[in-house]
């Protein structure tokens, strides 16, 4: 559904006579061409899992993290334009301490993820700054449990059972409507999401790739932490199986 | 938190001086700490006086920081509230770069040295006496920092009057590679020492302890005391009518 916005699409405080503003979908299609993101809500908690391009072979593993703490509760993960992707980070990070330092209470994933929003739209008002050319993925436990919540360069902002950005999403999207998130624990969901990301990784376009999973559950005691390295493993060895499996038939 | 301008920074004049700490409100006393075999012991009691009351009996002056270090504190109460507030954050972002390291009592203990000292040169200081103990990697730390900034690490520290009267105990009676029972019954030497001659001593106290393992900060106690000394019988003997 791509249409050329010829003379309405230069700045971000223009609206097309269809009443779109295309800056704002161009920023989306950054976010498009980055490297699958998806996350699920599982019944004990949150699971976060990204595709890394591995841009160079010289490039260390671990490095260029993409998904971020936010606060002990909460976490995201970041598809697009990666320095984008930092400030908006660092802006939740400041949103969040400040919270409870007014508050005495960790922030509640709804409100920081509302405020995310607010300060993504915000750079889409003024002809002077350009749109974040990034999705956020926020992922946090607080009060009311586990929540998901997705964010994107137009500023708007979702809670979600389950959400895909990135070039793998239709596809992700597609496996996590097959699953039954509500009787999963995060356990089962780190193997399942591994399992969506090696399936939509598309060996042809892009090579190497390394998958980067966080969570935020009650076995973690409801603090953000990467996944522990032998469930992470256990999570790839699946998935490439799974993998074999459907190359087998 | 916001602090004067150099232009407002003035010894003199009602006006600024009510942007800066002239004396401490609610106060902790002395704090005690020494190095074991397996890590750190620190103990302080449990009271906040107000002035010469000894108003607030369950003042937690014994805290964890992160994963590797202890602090404790004495002076103003409300001041080290603001320094955990400091350390809690700082803390908070170590634990969110996930990658592996944190941040050890060393550093800690530079840290704090860096904040009391700026507040002092701003003449707005912190009203405290801090002990940082702490384990990382084998290797055990034990520091103060005094509200002005002075620091130094050493094997067995105190602040206030347990400078006076707990240190002398421990030059004598300290020595390297402690049991942990050793260690305490040196500590609750010390203390009692400073519960019988100290008038802001309060008779509940606390003891943690650091290890590479972890820290563990005791339930509250008492100390058992003796006042059964012939001297104390029979006061006004010797001056009848008095009290």
């Amino acid at each position: 559904m791509s249409s050329i916005g010829t003379g309405y699409d230069l700045s971000v405080t223009t609206f097309s006579p269809d009443g779109r503003v295309f800056q704002i979908e161009y920023a989306g299609k950054a976010v498009d061409n980055s490297g699958t993101v998806v996350a699920i809500r599982c019944k004990d908690g949150v699971v976060m899992g990204v595709e890394k391009l591995i841009a160079s072979k010289m490039m260390l593993p671990g490095s260029n993290r993409r998904i971020h703490a936010v606060h002990r509760h909460s976490g995201m993960a970041v598809a697009g334009l990666a320095a984008d992707g930092r400030q908006i980070v660092t802006r939740a990070k400041s949103e969040a301490t400040n919270y409870e330092s007014t508050y005495g209470e960790p922030i509640p994933v709804k409100e920081l993820a509302e405020r995310v929003a607010s300060y993504v739209h915000l750079c889409t008002l003024y002809w002077w700054l350009r749109p974040f050319g990034c999705g956020v993925i926020l992922g946090g436990y607080d009060r009311d449990g586990p929540q998901l919540y997705m964010v994107e360069p137009s500023g708007v902002s979702y809670r979600y059972f389950g959400a895909a950005i990135g070039k793998g999403r239709q596809a992700a999207k597609t496996e996590i409507e097959k699953l039954k998130l509500s009787e999963m624990t995060c356990r089962q969901g780190v193997i399942e999401v591994a399992k969506i990301i090696y399936g939509v990784h598309d060996e042809a376009k892009d090579k190497a790739f390394e998958l980067e999973m966080s969570w935020v559950c009650d076995e973690s005691k409801r603090q953000h932490q990467k996944v522990p390295d032998d469930l992470l493993d256990e999570a790839k060895a699946a998935a490439k199986a799974a993998l074999e499996e459907m190359d087998a038939d | 938190v916001t602090n004067s301008a150099p232009s407002m920074i003035n010894l003199i004049g009602s006006e600024s001086d009510s942007q800066r700490t002239l004396y401490p409100y609610v106060t902790g006393t002395s704090v005690v700490g020494i190095k074991y075999k397996d890590g750190i012991l620190l103990a302080a009691d449990m009271g906040g006086s107000y002035g010469s009351t000894l108003r607030y009996k369950t003042v937690e002056r014994l805290k964890t920081v992160g994963k590797h270090s202890i602090i404790g504190a004495s002076g103003e109460i409300s001041d080290f509230q603001e320094i955990m507030r400091n350390l809690d954050e700082l803390i908070l972002y170590d634990n969110m770069w996930d990658d592996g390291n944190s941040l050890g009592p060393k550093e800690v203990h530079n840290y704090l040295t860096r904040m009391m000292y700026n507040r002092r040169n701003k003449f707005n200081p912190l009203w405290n006496s801090l002990v940082l103990g702490g384990v990382k990697n084998g290797q055990k730390y034990l520091g103060t920092v005094s509200m002005i900034g002075v620091h130094y690490e050493d094997n067995h520290v105190a602040t206030g009057f347990g400078n006076h009267l707990a240190r002398p105990l421990l030059r004598d009676e300290w020595h390297a590679d402690m049991t942990f029972e050793e260690g305490v019954k040196l500590l609750e030497k010390c203390m009692r020492v400073l519960l019988y001659r100290d008038r802001s001593a309060v008779n509940k106290l606390q003891i943690a302890k650091i290890t590479e393992e972890g820290v563990t900060i005791s339930q509250p106690y008492a100390l058992k005391t003796f006042w059964n000394f012939s001297a104390f019988q029979n006061p006004t003997a010797g001056a009848e009518g008095s009290w």
